[in-house]
């Protein structure tokens, strides 16, 4: 089984962004960027995968600018085989957005025919979680989103979905997408010879003009602005006066 | 007026409460549409009609329909959609699942998760884990949106009397198919409508220990929520998770147990009316957003709080 693994480059979970003074979105200068978390699990699922020798290669590729290398280096030297990059100059939180990534995946899927596309839920920047479900739609392939289990099966894929009343399952014929959610494993760390290893492992290099993509985004991100803040209020100092302050000043007791 | 239709969220029994707070946001948009996709579920047709400010409900009875699973109840949305210029459910893991395909099969960039309608093209929505928040403006002819339901109130259940349109299933999409479900079945209410929520973190210590937070909570007919932290390190299961990536939620009162207030978890409950933290570390970032804080040991804080607040 080929996978492909589509990953995205964000700021990392730990950064506390700051919106521009000018409205026009987050400062992404000069920040700690990773690789969204979600798809790091779907990485790591991909090669447990081929561990077990249910996959044979896994593909990973990335939409954005050059540093999105370093990204596919990391997904590479955790396991992936070789990698794609799709090069684009259009910031990868507001101006490309889920519709255009999904039709660019798709045009690399046909280039590649992975029987599986492996990817996060949802990155942590636009927090759209979208793009899985969108390339299964424009491929009229079956979709397993929120993954916390995927067994292979004859024919295809049992994949136990997290939803918000606890777990569902659903058996899925290959080709498919399965957008992963947090409980399905722990990504491993890359080890330094695996590191020096990716180093030498093959990116081609793609555009979406070269895939036949238009990427002019659909949504204009008007304001970009704070949130209302929320003020802090008052420490207390034991129960009794807790339980007094919920009754009488905030009245939900 | 526009025509907009709300898929509606049920397990053929009874309409989830997503769905009402998706009508009142689509009532902002144009006169509403309820689909009611199931199988016997002919009650749900029923409260759907009854659902104030729903102009009509369609309504299609088919096996096919019985779990929602998104190829099929996708392709069903496509097939009507020539009469509609907005698409709209609430942003549960059903809307999450299903509409992004839909608004990928129509050609239409979603908006996801809104928390305003400012008019027919522009929304409200919070990006990088509520730490910014952007409007938006489509340029597409129609729109697909999911809807935090956090942020509209829900539509009365009762006072609408809409027509109901039954319509035929379409052949099967055989894509995939539903196996089973593992629901969790809990005396509690739900944790998104839950009037009040008790929530754990890592400092709970183990999955065990969770059991002064349902004491506590069953005293106060609350839900029993976590931190992602809780969830990753295996206490509860992930549809505690209260966050970025879980369930947003808004109770009146929110009660963060061992909880260190990080922007994801911050993401998923800062907009709750009356937040109390209880956390060892005096300098835990719950406190700057909550009203009340309390700093001490939660093993021995949480009962004294569950025995000062014993109903008699």
């Amino acid at each position: 089984m080929k996978l492909l693994v589509p990953i995205k480059r964000v700021v990392d979970y730990n950064v506390r962004v700051r919106v521009k003074a000018d409205g026009s979105g987050v400062d992404t200068s000069n920040v700690k960027m990773s690789m969204n978390p979600f798809d790091e699990i779907a990485v790591e699922e991909a090669i447990r995968l081929k561990e077990k020798g249910t996959a044979s290669e896994i593909v990973a590729v990335s939409i954005g600018e050059a540093k999105a290398q370093e990204t596919l280096r990391t997904a590479m030297a955790m396991g992936a085989d070789r990698s794609i990059h799709v090069a684009t100059s259009a910031a990868t939180d507001t101006e490309l957005q889920p519709l255009e990534v999904a039709k660019l995946l798709k045009a690399v899927v046909e280039r590649e025919n992975p029987d599986l596309v492996l990817m996060g839920k949802q990155a942590i920047d636009d927090d759209s979680n979208q793009t899985a479900q969108m390339l299964a739609a424009l491929l009229g392939w079956p979709q397993g989103t929120f993954a916390s289990k995927i067994e292979p099966s004859e024919g295809g894929l049992n994949v136990t979905r997290e939803v918000d009343a606890g777990l569902e399952t659903v058996a899925l014929k290959l080709p498919a997408i399965v957008s992963v959610d947090l409980r399905l494993n722990e990504p491993r760390y890359a080890s330094l010879p695996n590191i020096m290893k990716a180093k030498k492992k093959p990116i081609d290099q793609l555009t979406p003009e070269e895939l036949g993509v238009d990427t002019a985004p659909r949504l204009t991100y008007v304001k970009v602005e704070e949130p209302p803040k929320r003020e802090a209020g008052i420490r207390v100092d034991d129960v009794p006066t807790l339980v007094e302050k919920l009754k009488s000043e905030a009245g939900v007791m | 007026m526009a025509q907009i239709l709300v898929v509606a969220e049920h397990d053929n029994q009874t309409l989830a409460k997503a769905t009402l707070h998706a009508v009142t946001a689509a009532q902002a948009l144009g006169d509403v549409t309820l689909l009611v996709a199931g199988s016997g579920a002919g009650s749900v047709a029923e409260a759907a009609a009854a659902v104030g400010g729903v102009a009509k409900v369609v309504h299609v009875d088919d096996a096919l329909y019985e779990n929602a699973v998104a190829e099929d109840l996708a392709a069903l949305v496509v097939a009507m959609a020539d009469g509609y210029e907005g698409f709209v459910a609430g942003s549960s893991s059903f809307g999450k699942n299903v509409m992004p395909r839909i608004a990928a099969l129509l050609d239409i960039a979603q908006i996801s998760d809104i928390v305003e309608v400012l008019d027919a093209k522009r929304f409200k929505r919070f990006i990088y884990a509520g730490n910014a928040l952007a409007t938006v403006e489509t340029r597409d002819p129609k729109v697909v949106l999911t809807v935090r339901t956090t942020a509209f109130p829900a539509a009365p259940a009762e006072g609408g009397s809409a027509s109901v349109e039954t319509i035929q299933a379409l052949a099967p999409t055989d894509l995939a198919k539903f196996v089973g479900r593992d629901v969790s079945e809990s005396e509690r209410p739900d944790l998104t409508s839950a009037r009040v929520v008790v929530s754990g973190g890592r400092g709970m210590g183990s999955g065990e220990n969770f059991a002064i937070l349902e004491a506590l909570a069953d005293q106060l007919g609350a839900a029993v929520g976590a931190s992602r932290a809780a969830v990753d390190a295996g206490f509860v299961p992930n549809e505690y998770q209260v966050g970025q990536t879980g369930k947003i939620v808004a109770p009146e009162l929110y009660i963060a147990v061992g909880i260190s207030g990080a922007i994801q978890h911050l993401a998923g409950m800062k907009d709750s009316k009356v937040i109390v933290a209880i956390n060892k570390d005096e300098e835990a970032p719950i406190f700057q957003v909550a009203d009340y804080g309390l700093v001490g040991d939660l093993f021995q804080l949480v009962p004294e709080l569950t025995e000062a607040v014993k109903r008699p």
